[in-house]
């Protein structure tokens, strides 16, 4: 165990319908190798044995890919540091003595669940919107080579698709806006001879059920990438900007 | 006694699953809306059953107990995918992937399933590129391939150092959009916590609401289980938080025999433990293998001097560098599979040759593939006479390209650049080979419950290869339960909806229900992760990477006594009708509580070494072979399918004989 003592001050919410309110919690004996969630751990462990209701997050993988994590710490979308999601964030960061702030993603459209945990379906039903390409399982399907793609276009899809989901962008915009999210999927699919045909219905579907969501409008603050795990740049904003333009003025 | 029936269709090998293809029954069109079907599990193999079957146009239910389908942990594979294209025109084909799988599964698995994997392999990656998944490309704009352990050709595919999520992403796209058509009705956040039977077929489960806690009964004319597998019963793996037993366990104790449960992979490089407080282990791909390489000090005082901090790796001069696996392995180097470096580097730190403060680390070093890079970079470039610095800076960018994801987890997690000092790591558990027992159409010994993906036990044998995971449960996913479902439903279209009000369906939820209660109203002291700890230590030393004959009947009365405590003695916080993490792991850890004791016993069974199980007393005293695993196919060559008798202990064991009619089977050497 480590020597490390802090304050947390954690956000503790009982459902969607409860107020909510920060309580202070000491924890002692932090390693600088545990990682914050492990951390979450060691105070949770203490609560149950005290007979207390520990702490509710979600957490799953705990090596940054699927995207259930999701911590708002000290006011920053998963916490100091770029590039990674809360369950990489390490106690190396924080130093002997810190108070840390703990709370939820907060959004209008990701409802708080319990304590730190939120219903994040909202980007579920936007990819059901559009976010695919039409094609059924089949065994008599082209082969993977028959259309070559340019490693550029392919590199820069990969880049897109890259998005985890974990909802960082929402959590972090002062607009509460998912169009980093959309257009991650956007982009990827639109830089990919197999995702163009669908391109502008894809584009007008997803922004639309972003819409009805309920997420804020994008302002271009550009929040989000900074906060993005997977550093999704804004130049997908962009691109979906010009294939939901392009299809809007085409649309009959 | 029931006898397991594998039903291995006629004819040569390769004409297998042609010939079942044409001779199983189908479904016609407008009948296929009267048939209901449960996927429980969304990840590469029911994320791609769902979907697919949904496209097919029956009608399914979806569940995960993630928040969303797109978090099941085959999204956490990095590697790649295996598929025999042959696109670099190495010798490659759908007979030499299934040989180099039969034979890597150390002879324990079926032919005539592995033949099938490596045939519809291809179509996998046609389906995938054609969603949009981004695989990696070479500059001519096509496919690029990459190698992995225990084969000599290039045949993975990859999308950097995240395939397992792109392939995911791929299925859960297919799937959303048969959600959006209303085709699938997704349940997120929901676990199965019991599989209901009415005469003697399954038909429907009970699961759980984890938000409302509530308790919910889903009729079907048949349940798939896509549920993964069961490494976090060693408390540590590579696995996900939550990746459980729950479903298999609870099918097994409805009368699905259990496969081969002692046969567990432990993946070669993991980040070392660094500390009691730890709560998963970290994977470092294997295909790191490609470029780094494996060593230890060949000196037993430069060992100690590194892990008391008075010498560093890069202090070792070459000379005195022991690259155990390239030693013991030339043919196959550090690319040998997953169970055979595991073991040697086991074997390495046992005889006091680790490098961190634990003792149980080796290197993994790049400096060699550094240098040979940066000199190539530079004739590229056309730099003449380039300096080292320089040489080390072209290397580094070409190893970064590669690895750098990699690089960057491990920074992260350890506090050290792995560009200038050589990663450490371990072996940790990763996969579990056995599952629940298929026949070849993925049918469990329960009719109308079929299991797909790491859930079953039937491709990988003893020992899977690396990059064959996401093969297989894309290849049951997408390729095999369409087909063979539709054979089993054939007979259900007069069935009708399955009601849910029978006397079945009450049984079952007041099982569920008691259970729930018993760990609600328990007056114990203890955390659930307490037990789970324990239980994984005694897994972990006595039913991990060797076992004994003494180790394991030790095991097995210890997990009795942590079982018994465990029911007494557990505290879990909160009510049953909210959302309450407690409440799921103490379910989780009271089924991996008896599946532990199975495995301890099928181990124990296993009177051989074979691929992922290292029996001790089980290895080559001498020759060529000294110290490698030596298996029995005289009294072992068959698969351990365990039935459940009410008593954990007392499981009944039924033989499946394996029978190759391809492959002769020879010891496995990679030297």
């Amino acid at each position: 165990m480590g020597n490390m003592k802090l304050t947390l001050k954690i956000w503790r919410q009982n459902g969607p319908n409860d107020k909510g309110r920060m309580e202070n919690y000491p924890v002692n004996d932090v390693s600088e190798d545990m990682s914050f969630l492990e951390m979450l751990d060691v105070l949770n462990d203490q609560l149950v044995r005290e007979g207390k209701d520990p702490i509710a997050f979600d957490h799953d993988c705990r090596e940054g890919i699927c995207g259930m994590c999701s911590l708002f710490i000290n006011g920053e979308a998963h916490g100091p540091g770029r590039g990674i999601t809360t369950c990489q964030l390490h106690m190396r960061k924080f130093k002997d003595g810190d108070t840390i702030y703990v709370e939820p993603w907060r959004s209008a459209a990701f409802p708080v669940i319990k304590d730190l945990a939120t219903n994040r379906s909202a980007f579920d039903r936007i990819q059901a919107a559009g976010g695919f390409v039409s094609v059924n399982t089949s065994g008599n399907l082209v082969d993977g080579n028959a259309v070559p793609i340019p490693k550029d276009d392919a590199d820069k899809a990969f880049d897109a698709a890259t998005c985890i989901g974990c909802g960082a962008c929402v959590a972090t915009c002062p607009n509460g806006s998912a169009m980093l999210f959309t257009a991650a999927k956007v982009s990827q699919l639109a830089l990919l001879p197999q995702g163009r045909p669908e391109a502008k219905r894809r584009a007008l579907a997803m922004v639309e059920q972003m819409d009805k969501e309920g997420f804020g409008n994008c302002s271009n603050t550009g929040a989000c990438e900074v906060e993005c795990p997977k550093g999704i740049s804004l130049e997908h904003i962009a691109r979906l900007n010009r294939e939901y333009l392009a299809a809007s003025v085409t649309k009959e | 006694m029931s006898k397991l029936d594998s039903k291995i269709p006629p004819g040569p090998i390769d004409k297998k699953w042609t010939y079942h293809k044409g001779h199983m029954r189908i479904v016609a069109p407008a009948n296929k809306r009267r048939i209901d079907v449960i996927v429980v599990g969304t990840g590469l193999a029911g994320g791609a059953a769902a979907a697919s079957l949904a496209e097919m146009g029956y009608n399914v239910k979806a569940f995960c107990f993630q928040d969303s389908a797109r978090r099941a942990h085959s999204i956490a594979a990095q590697g790649g995918i295996n598929a025999a294209k042959n696109y670099q025109n190495d010798g490659d084909s759908t007979y030499r992937l299934f040989y180099d799988t039969v034979k890597g599964g150390d002879y324990r698995a079926r032919e005539a399933n592995v033949h099938r994997l490596a045939e519809v392999s291809a179509n996998i990656i046609d389906q995938c590129v054609a969603q949009g998944v981004p695989f990696a490309r070479d500059y001519g704009g096509l496919l690029d391939n990459r190698s992995f352990g225990g084969v000599q050709v290039s045949r993975t595919f990859y999308a950097r150092g995240q395939t397992g999520q792109q392939l995911l992403l791929g299925a859960y796209s297919a799937l959303m959009r048969q959600v959006g058509k209303g085709a699938v009705k997704m349940y997120d956040r929901h676990e199965m916590l019991d599989v209901v039977i009415v005469d003697g077929k399954a038909r429907g489960i009970i699961a759980r609401n984890l938000i409302t806690g509530e308790i919910e009964r889903h009729g079907a004319h048949a349940v798939l289980l896509c549920t993964g597998g069961y490494g976090n019963v060693f408390f540590l793996s590579t696995n996900a938080m939550g990746s459980n037993v729950t479903a298999a366990w609870k099918a097994h104790k409805r009368g699905a025999f259990f496969g081969n449960p002692c046969y567990t992979q432990i993946h070669p490089t993991c980040i070392p433990v660094s500390g009691t407080h730890q709560s998963k282990l970290t994977l470092m791909s294997e295909s790191l293998r490609n470029d780094g390489r494996i060593w230890v000090p060949a000196k037993l005082e430069d060992a100690k001097a590194i892990r008391e901090g008075k010498k560093k790796g890069s202090d070792i001069p070459e000379a005195d560098r022991d690259y155990y696996l390239e030693r013991r392995y030339p043919a196959f180097g550090n690319l040998v599979p997953r169970d055979v470096a595991s073991r040697a580097a086991k074997e390495r730190c046992d005889a006091g040759f680790g490098v961190n403060k634990t003792g149980e680390a080796v290197y993994l070093d790049f400096s060699a593939a550094i240098e040979r890079y940066g000199k190539l970079e530079a004739n590229m470039k056309k730099i003449e006479n380039p300096s080292k610095e320089k040489i080390t800076e072209l290397g580094r960018a070409v190893v970064s390209e590669k690895y750098g994801n990699l690089f960057d987890m491990y920074e992260n997690i350890v506090g050290e650049n792995p560009y200038d000092h050589a990663m450490k790591i371990y072996p940790a558990v990763h996969y579990t080979m056995g599952g629940l027992w298929v026949d070849y159409n993925l049918q469990t010994t329960v009719p109308g419950l079929f299991a797909l993906g790491e859930a079953n036990f039937s491709d990988h044998g003893a020992n899977r290869l690396g990059a064959s995971a996401l093969m297989q449960g894309l290849a049951d996913g997408y390729f095999v339960i369409p087909y063979t479902v539709g054979d089993y439903f054939a007979d259900d279209i007069r069935t009708g909806p399955i009601d849910t009000k029978r006397a079945e369906f009450d049984a079952a939820e007041k099982e569920v229900t008691d259970r729930i209660n018993h760990f609600i109203n328990n007056k114990g002291t203890k955390p659930v992760d307490e037990f789970h700890r324990r239980l994984g230590k005694v897994m972990w030393d006595k039913c991990g990477m060797a076992r004994n004959a003494q180790g394991l009947q030790e095991a097995i009365a210890e997990i009795r006594q942590i079982r018994e405590e465990f029911y007494r003695d557990v505290r879990v916080t909160g009510k049953a009708n909210e959302f309450n993490q407690e409440l799921e792991k103490a379910g989780r850890v009271a089924d991996f509580l008896e599946l532990g004791e199975l495995m301890c016993i099928d181990a124990l069974n296993r009177n051989e070494s074979c691929g992922g199980h290292f029996r001790e007393e089980y290895s080559e005293t001498e020759g060529p072979q000294q110290g490698e695993a030596k298996r029995d196919d005289a009294n072992y060559a068959y698969v351990a399918a365990w039935e459940w008798t009410g008593d954990a202990g007392k499981a009944n064991l039924h033989k499946e004989p394996l029978t190759f009619e391809e492959v002769k089977l020879t010891q496995r050497s990679y030297k």
